[in-house]
Formats: structure tokens, sequence, C-alpha cells
């Protein structure tokens, strides 16, 4: 089972599948850990970005795309 | 006098009224004096008495000056003049000891005491004023006397005074100066160097030619300035002193005082020498004399022993006298002493209480103050803000866009790119996670893998421990085997002759003499037994009860059921790691109070019904506190017994009730004389109890035993009888093992133990106490609880059966139901009928020389038969943790380990643990890590082992798997079946075709033997 979300960049949502205070949640705290992520390939390397980021836990896992002005958050549940 | 009011320039002003006013008069500025200002510390020092005054001195400032008065000087010489007070402390006549001895030298010289005094007086005044002295340091003298000439010249023009001539300036009162003229020199026959010289310059000149010369030359006369000095003079001759140096200012000078005349007269060489040295001697200033010891002198009186006589005390009173005496024969008599009371007798006894005299007040003189610095105190005190906590929150509400801004974002281009960018990404991921499980864990596939892919080395029992005890263990089989459900490391089991069964009948005589005993061990002490349970005869089996590990019931020899309450021992099993060795704690019978108490009750409280001396190393012997009434019990050997579970109740016609008080309280046993017997242990309403028997009970019964079961006494008798008759014939079966389907899970009673192993759980009241008469309100009927058992035979038979007693209908009385199903697997009597743990239907049975695996429903027979092996298989019990695992003990001592995932047609390992028969095997989880397995065998060791965590635990879905593994046998069975039918029809069609012999039965017969040969194959 996935969920869809999508966001603007500063951490607004556009369009969630989930409902709304989990969708804030999320949005505020993945938002804010993809820009640290970005942050730190682009340290690493200034002409790299970061294109993709999979947070994998016990209970789900949490794909995150970011673009320049979109992110896009995908949860998936293990067992279906 | 004329000097009074004088004031004198310089010098000491006591020096010049000391000399100057020579004798007579006290000194005319005494009052002056008064003022204690006034007064250097020496001035006392000073002082001589004015003659003719009296001494005035209080009489402890007299004593100090006594104490302290150096030899030779009396209190009349010197004495503080004024008041008493005025004597300053620091003064005191020692100051100046020399001086004073020299001046007694020198009075000692003949002359007469007032002589003397003068002369000290002049001396210390001298030595006084040692650099002023002019008699010393005659060079200052000099310059001094100049200046003083001068301005006594001055002082005679201002107050034409004679007296004013005298050298009282400088400290020479009694010199005056004159001149001579030579008509003077010639009348008194002192002509410079003629009469007078330098070296002989002194001329003594009568008073009485003084006079004349005055009269007679009158104004002329060079007398005549001092005439008032001559007048005056007290001696009859002046001394005219030539003064050749102009000493004094003028060529002659006369000295108008005896004592100054005296002094240069008779001693002037010596006293002045003397005193030179003495003083150049104190000063120590140049002149380096050494210091001569003064040579000790006889001692002369001058009247200061009288003030010592006037101070000392002497007793002037006559002494009172009181003279004793009593008659000579009283005198060694024998004497009685009599007690009296003091208070019947007037006076005969004083009391001197103190009090105070008012005759003696003693001025208070002195008193000694002190005065201590200290820094100034000063309190002060800040204090510091208090903030106070407060609650504070802030609320934000997140931010959302607007259906419109929505809207507008959501066809935008910017989103329509970012979506087609960012969606192969994405889609990438999910796939990656459907081709591959996300979730899967590494680590735990890893550790699985290895388990089941470990050496056989591994798989092991590691003996961990084994108990047995030669005074009732000896020679002797080991019947059953349980743990203690509650406390770590206790273990149970029973004891019975190694004969066989017919033996022990021709036997039982014998039998009797040997104690029957039920033994606990713990792992704390492999050597001695912690309790020990009698038994009215051999025990066959016993089981703890869910509901109570402290309750036991067993089964015995002879066919009764026995109940034991050992809640009183329960702490000691528990503490059993802290006893040691040498601790007693026989308590044979206990006191008869209630459970509750027991319970909390140790073994201080304990003996006091302490029947028989044991000894030190004896475990506690255990009375059995119930058994089952002879004529109601089984004929024979109680072979198996179990508690019904606790969560529903039977009543006469094996109808199942819900249990009120889940517990249990109801046992079913079965024997080998074809009755399976349901008990209850509660209080029956048996009409058949005789009085007599209740009295013989009560007599028996020793005092001690726990009145837990006191009702059952005897009297106690099956609640159902369930005759296992076979079917067709009138032959009965005997079972041997009975498994209820109905069953307590292992591991529920586990997760039970676990919390009844707190400490609360002393606390906790005996549920058997409460145990009351079943009410007479209905209970619910459970239509939900199975009724159907497994039962064992000794023939080797499985019978499945319900117990529902039935009505007959041609006798009205109460049957039980005919076994459904029986099916003959073993070869020799079933020795294991065991639920597993994990699957409500399964049943392991195990007899003879094979095993078989039932499954409840399957009425074909076994999912799986084990083939025969060269051992035979005398016991069998589930792993409690691995649903596929199984061990199966064999009578040459050893135990397969059947794994039926791994291995389904032979044991997966197997391991020796005695020479002699396994007899019970019982497993027991003591932590999840931990699980050990008692072995017992027939010579009455008791082995425990440890389970390797290989055989202990099971991977994540072994019980899946196992499930799976017995429906595949099902199916594989019902097939087999159908192909066996199919087969067989198709033989009695060419059977019947060919010939007509063989019966159906024997096609029967056949197909069982087949499947026993496909199990094999397997």
């Amino acid at each position: 089972m996935t969920e869809l979300e999508n966001y603007l960049f500063s951490g607004i949502p556009i369009r969630t599948t989930l409902d709304n205070s989990t969708t804030v949640q999320y949005a505020g705290l993945l938002c804010q850990l993809t820009m640290k992520a970005r942050s730190t390939v682009r340290d690493i390397d200034p002409q790299n970005d970061l294109t993709f980021l999979r947070i994998r836990s016990k209970k789900h896992e949490i794909m995150v795309a970011p673009d320049k002005e979109y992110l896009l958050i995908v949860i998936q549940n293990p067992c279906e | 006098m004329a000097a009074r009011g004088r004031a004198p320039r310089y010098g000491h002003p006591s020096a010049a009224r000391t000399a100057g006013t020579g004798t007579g008069a006290p000194c005319p500025r005494s009052q002056e004096r008064g003022a204690a200002a006034y007064y250097g510390p020496h001035d006392a020092l000073l002082l001589a008495r004015p003659r003719g005054s009296k001494p005035l001195r209080a009489r402890h400032a007299g004593m100090r000056s006594f104490s302290a008065r150096p030899r030779g000087i009396t209190n009349s010489d010197f004495r503080p003049r004024g008041r008493s007070a005025d004597w300053p402390p620091g003064a005191s006549i020692l100051a100046r000891p020399v001086a004073v001895t020299t001046a007694e030298r020198q009075g000692r010289g003949g002359a007469g005491p007032r002589r003397e005094s003068e002369n000290m007086s002049e001396n210390l005044r001298s030595s006084k004023t040692t650099s002023k002295s002019p008699k010393t340091s005659a060079k200052k003298q000099k310059g001094d006397k100049a200046k003083q000439s001068s301005k006594g010249k001055r002082k005679q023009l201002d107050k034409k005074d004679e007296v004013d001539l005298s050298m009282e300036r400088i400290g020479h009162p009694e010199i005056f100066p004159l001149v001579f003229t030579t008509k003077t020199q010639e009348i008194f026959n002192c002509r410079v160097d003629e009469d007078v010289t330098e070296e002989n310059c002194f001329k003594l000149i009568k008073k009485e030619d003084i006079i004349q010369d005055l009269k007679t030359r009158a104004a002329i006369s060079d007398f005549y300035p001092v005439k008032r000095v001559v007048l005056e003079y007290p001696g009859e001759e002046l001394l005219v002193v030539f003064d050749a140096n102009f000493q004094y200012g003028q060529n002659f000078y006369l000295v108008a005082s005896e004592e100054a005349k005296e002094n240069f007269l008779k001693p002037p060489d010596t006293a002045e020498e003397k005193e030179e040295k003495s003083e150049e001697e104190k000063e120590g200033t140049l002149d380096v004399h050494a210091y001569k010891r003064s040579v000790r002198k006889p001692w002369v009186s001058l009247g200061s022993e009288k003030e010592v006589e006037e101070e000392s005390v002497k007793g002037y009173v006559t002494k009172i006298k009181y003279m004793f005496s009593r008659a000579r024969r009283k005198f060694g008599a024998p004497i009685r002493f009599t007690d009296r009371n003091a208070s019947h007798v007037k006076d005969s006894y004083v009391e001197c209480t103190s009090y105070q005299d008012t005759t003696f007040s003693i001025k208070l003189l002195e008193r000694d103050v002190g005065v201590q610095m200290v820094p100034k105190v000063k309190e002060a005190s800040t204090q510091t803000k208090w903030t106070y906590p407060k609650n504070a929150a802030t609320q934000y509400s997140p931010r959302q866009l607007s259906n419109e801004e929505m809207e507008e974002s959501l066809s935008s281009e910017k989103l329509k790119e970012f979506l087609t960018s960012v969606h192969l990404r994405m889609e990438i991921a999910l796939q990656q996670n459907e081709i591959m499980n996300a979730f899967f864990d590494d680590w735990k596939a890893l550790a699985e893998d290895e388990t089941s892919s470990g050496d056989k080395s591994d798989v092991y029992l590691k003996a961990y421990q084994s108990f047995t005890d030669p005074q009732y263990l000896k020679d002797r089989s080991i019947s059953c085997v349980r743990w203690h459900p509650t406390i770590y490391g206790i273990i149970a089991e029973s004891a019975t002759q190694q004969h066989s069964d017919e033996e022990r009948i021709n036997l039982s005589d014998k039998l009797l003499l040997q104690d029957s005993v039920i033994i606990f061990w713990s792992f704390s002490d492999p050597i001695h037994p912690q309790l020990i349970l009698q038994c009215p005869h051999d025990i066959y089996c016993f089981q703890f009860s869910p509901s109570d590990p402290n309750i036991i019931a067993g089964g015995c020899f002879n066919g009764q059921v026995v109940l034991w309450d050992i809640s009183k021992h329960e702490e000691r099993l528990q503490n059993a790691k802290s006893i040691t060795v040498g601790v007693k704690k026989s308590v044979v019978n206990m006191d008869s109070a209630s459970v509750l108490n027991l319970l909390e009750s140790n073994d201080t409280s304990e003996p006091s019904y302490m029947e028989d001396d044991e000894s030190v190393t004896e475990p506690p012997l255990v009375r059995y506190c119930a058994t089952s009434s002879t004529e109601g019990s089984h004929k024979t050997v109680i072979t198996d017994i179990h508690w019904l579970p606790d969560h529903f109740e039977v009543n006469r016609t094996g109808t199942t009730f819900e249990n009120r008080a889940e517990i249990c309280i109801q046992l079913v046993t079965c024997s080998p004389d074809c009755l399976i017997l349901f008990w209850d242990i509660r209080v029956t309403k048996l009409p058949g109890k005789l009085s007599f028997e209740k009295e013989k009970n009560i007599f028996d019964m020793p005092p001690g035993v726990p009145d837990t079961f006191k009702h059952l006494a005897l009297s106690w008798k099956p609640l159902i009888k369930i005759n296992l008759c076979k079917s067709d014939t009138e032959m009965e079966y005997s079972p041997i093992k009975i498994c209820l389907l109905e069953q307590h899970h292992h591991y529920k009673i586990l997760d039970k133990a676990q919390s009844l192993n707190k400490p609360q759980a002393l606390a906790r009241e005996n549920p058997y106490a409460k145990m009351s008469v079943p009410s007479n309100k209905p209970l619910k009927v459970l239509e939900s609880i199975s009724n159907n058992f497994f039962v064992g035979t000794k023939d080797g038979e499985i019978i499945y059966s319900d117990w529902k007693i039935k009505i007959d209908s041609d006798s009205g009385k109460p049957v039980s139901k005919k076994p459904s199903h029986k099916y003959i697997i073993h070869d020799e009597a079933v020795n294991t009928v065991q639920i597993s743990p994990f699957f409500k239907d399964i049943v392991l049975s195990v007899g003879g020389w094979n095993f078989a695996i039932w499954k409840e429903g399957v009425t074909d027979g076994p999912i799986l038969e084990s083939s025969c092996t060269a051992q035979r298989y005398t016991t069998g019990h589930w792993s409690l943790t691995r649903p596929g695992v199984f061990f199966i003990g064999r009578d040459d001592g050893n135990i397969d380990i059947w794994d039926l995932l791994k291995k389904p047609h032979e044991p997966s390992h197997f391991q020796n643990i005695s020479k002699s028969m396994i007899t019970c095997i019982s497993p027991w989880i003591a932590s999840p890590k931990q699980q050990f397995l008692a072995v017992s065998d027939d010579s009455g060791v008791l082995h425990v082992l440890e389970i390797c965590p290989i055989l202990s635990q099971s991977s994540s879905n072994e019980q899946a798997n196992v499930l799976d593994y017995f429906e595949r046998e099902v199916k594989y069975l019902k097939n087999y079946e159908k192909y066996q039918e199919f087969q067989a029809k198709e033989r009695t069609e060419k059977e019947l075709e060919t010939q007509m012999e063989k019966t159906s039965a024997a096609t029967k017969q056949k197909t069982k033997r087949d499947g026993g040969a496909r199990k094999c194959r397997l």
C-alpha cells in the first residue's frame, strides 16, 4: 500500500492521501530532513545534488523525491 | 619657708625639696603631690620620710612593700607618702638595690640613723639623676653652673632674696657661693693660697665667729647675704669651701647643711669614688669595669624584724582543753548495736546546715576583670528573586494553501515538470521494493540459516545435574517426574518398585515395608532432598495442580488417589538456595492453622508438632492430607492422573459446565482396571458416609496435616465412572494413559507460572482455601468444550472416546459411551498419550517399538506412524517450544530427539543418558534462554539435562510449517486411503472374479499394515 503526497518545498502540502495532522507532521519534518540531506550532499560536492531519499524504518519505508520547488513523499507500508 | 611657691626650673622637684628644705617640717608641697599624675613611677622611691611624720600606709600596701623590700631597708626608711593606693604598683625598692646598699654602706661608718637617711637620700638622688648629677659628670655641670649662676644673679637682682644665692637651681640648695674679701679671709684665717689651697679647700668656721663678724662688720660682712642661713644653721661649725675653680661662681661657698658638711669633710674621697664607680658600672657606657660580685655582709638590723614580728600571727587565747575518760572495765567489753529510730529520742542527732555568717562581710577590694575584643557582628540577609514557573504554550496552525491556490499550483507547469522528473525515480524505487522485500530481516535470516544448517555435534543435551537418594531411591524405578510449575529449579519425582505388575501383586506384603515417597529436589542442593511427600503406596503418577502448585494429586499403586498440600513448605522450596545443608527444617506434621497463616509462617514458628527427632539433614516429611476411599477407587494401579482445566467442570453425567472459581477442582484418573474416573476435590454430598468412618478418620489423622482436604478423607468417591468396554465383545480395555483433548497448554501455564513467581505470590491466598461446596445455582453448560479423549491401553490400542454418560435405554442406568474409535498401532502397552502444546488436536502416542502422531478428526488412523525400532520406546514428550520436536526415551537409556521438519523418518539426534531404561521425560522452560529436560531412569537416578538452544528455540514460522506438514500428512493419508480403497476395490473385483475367499476384515487388516509400511518409506 502506498500513499502519495505532494508538497510544496516550504513544507505546505498541496495534495495528500493521508489525514491532515499526519500530513502536516510528515511535511514539516521531512522537508527539514530533505533540506539537510541535500545540503550535506552539496557540501561534499557542490556540483552534486540529492535526487532521492529512502528511509527504511521498522514500520515503513519513506521515499522522498526532491526537486527545485516540490517534494514528493511516498510512505510504503511493509506488509500488504 | 622662702622656697615655697617657687617653681624650680629644672632638676627634679623632689630632690630639691628633700635636700633644700633640709630637716624638720613635712614637705610643704605634699598636698600638691596628692595628684597621682604628678608622680613618676620612681617618685615613691625618692621620697624620704619627713622626720616626725607618722607613716601612712595601708596594710596591704605595706605588706607588698615588705615582701619586696631588700635586705637592710626598712619601711621606716622608705615610706610612700599620701594615700596607700598612690604607691605605684611598679615602684619597688628593688629598682635601685645597688644605690641603696651603697648608701647603707656609707651610713654604716658610725653615723647615726638620721645622718644615714640623709646621706642615703642624697645618694639616691644623685644616682637618680644620673646624667645630670653634678658629682659624676663634672664637665656638664660646669656648663650648667655657668648658666645657672647668671640666672641666679638675675634672680637675685629681681627678687633681692638671699636664698636665691643658694645653688638650688642646679640641685645644690645647701651650697651658697660667697665672695670673701681679703679682709674676711684674714679674719677667718682662710687666705687664699695660704690657709686654703685647691687641695685643702675646706675651712670650718665657727658659727659664733660668723655671727660676731656679722655684728661687727654688719652689712659689709661677706656673710651678710647668707646671714639668715648662718643663723639658722643647726651645727656649731660651718664649712666654707675654697672654690678655686669658681665652680659655683665665687671664690668661696658655704655649705649650709650638716649632712653636706659631713659629706665634704669625712668621706669625700671614698664616697665619691665608690659612687662614681657604681655609677659607671650601672651606666656601662664607657668604662669596662668588671662586675664585682657583692660580698655578703652580716645583717644589720634596721628595725625590720620588729615589723616582721608585728605581722606574724600569734595565738594569744588560751586553748580550751577537754578530757574524756571512761571506766577501765568498759574497755574491750563486747559491743552490741541495736537499731534505733533517730527521731524517737530527742536530740539524738544534730543537723549542721550551712548558713551565711553575717558577722563576716569581706569587702571586695580586688576584682579580676577581663575585656576581650570581638569583631563587630553584623546580621545581613539577601534574597534572590524568585521567578514563578509559568505554563506557556504556543500553538501554530500549519500553513495550508487555499483551494484556489492548490488548484493553481496543481495545474501549474512547474508541478507537471516536477512530477515528470520525479516520477521515474519513484517508480524505480517502488519497483525495487516490489521485487525485493524491503523489510526482510537479513540478520535474523542469517541466524536461522545457521541453526538449521548447524552441525550435528551442536545438537546435544548437556548434563546439568543428577539426583539420587540412597535411602528412598535405591533399586527403585522412577515412575513420574514433574517440575514445580512456579519455583525455579524444583523437581519432584515418584519412585516405584522395579518389578513388573504381576510380581508386585505377589510381593505386596513386602512392598508395604518400603517407604513410598515423592521426593522434591532443588538445583541448589544435589544431595539432599528438599521435601518428601509420604504416600500410602507407591505412586505411579502425580500432577501439580495448575491453579495452585502447592496442591499435588497422585495416583497410587493400589488405586487410591492421594492429595498433598505443601503450602507450608513453599517458602522452603523457594528459599532452597539460601538454605544450607545443615539447617534442619524437619516438620513432620504441621499445625492446622489456616492456609493463609501457613504461608506466612516460616521455620521459626513451625516446630509445634514435631513428632520424631529426625537427623539434621533430613528433609521435612509431608503427610498426604487426603486419600480416596478404597471402595470407590480403582482396583489396581492408577497409571495416569490429570487435572481438568480450570475453565470448566463436569457433573455426574459428564456434561461440562463453566467453572466459576476458575481453579482446578477435578481430576481424571485411569487405571488398567478399565475405568476412567473423574474426581471432584470439593465437598461432596455422598449419603453413604458413615458416622463411625468419620470418627475413625479424625482419629487417624495425625495432628498438623493441612485440613485443606479434610472433607475428602477416605470417603472420597469418584464423580464419574467411565467403563471402557470393547464394543463388540465383553472384553474391556485397560487404559494406561489418558489424554484429554481439552487441556492446559503448557506455555499458558508457564506464563502463569512466571507471574506467580513474583514476590507477591507469597501473599496470594491459597485458592483451595476458598473452595466451597458447589452452589445450587444452575451453571452454564459449555458446549464448546470437547468431551473427547484419547486413551492408550495396556494392549497397545489407542482409543478415542468421550466421557458423556448416556442413559441406557434398556436398564435406565447411566452407561458410558462406547469408544468411538480404536486403533491398534502399538505392539505393547502405550506409555505416552500426549497432546501437543502447540496444536490442540495433535496427539503423540508412544508404546512398544514405535510412536504415532494423531490428529483429532482424522479417523483413518495416525497421521504419522514411525517404523519399529530395535529398542523399546518407554516414554515420550513434546518439546515445549518447538512444535515439530519431541523426545522419546528408550529402554537402552538413550533419548531420541525427533525433529519432524528435519527428518520425519528417523530421529534427528540421539543421546545416551543412562545405562538403564528411561522411565520418564519432562521438559521445563527455566528462562527464555534456558530449558531443562528431566530424564529419569529405572535405577532411581534423575538426570537433569540442559537442552541446547538449537533444540529449544524455534524458528519464526516453525509452527506454521509443522502445521503445514501435518496437514500435508492428513491429505496424503486421505489420498492414500482413497488409493487403498481404490486398489482394494480393484483387487476385490479381481478376486471376486477369480475366487471369493478373502473377507473384508482381512483386507482392512492388510490396509493397516500397508499404512505402517508407507510410513517406513517416508
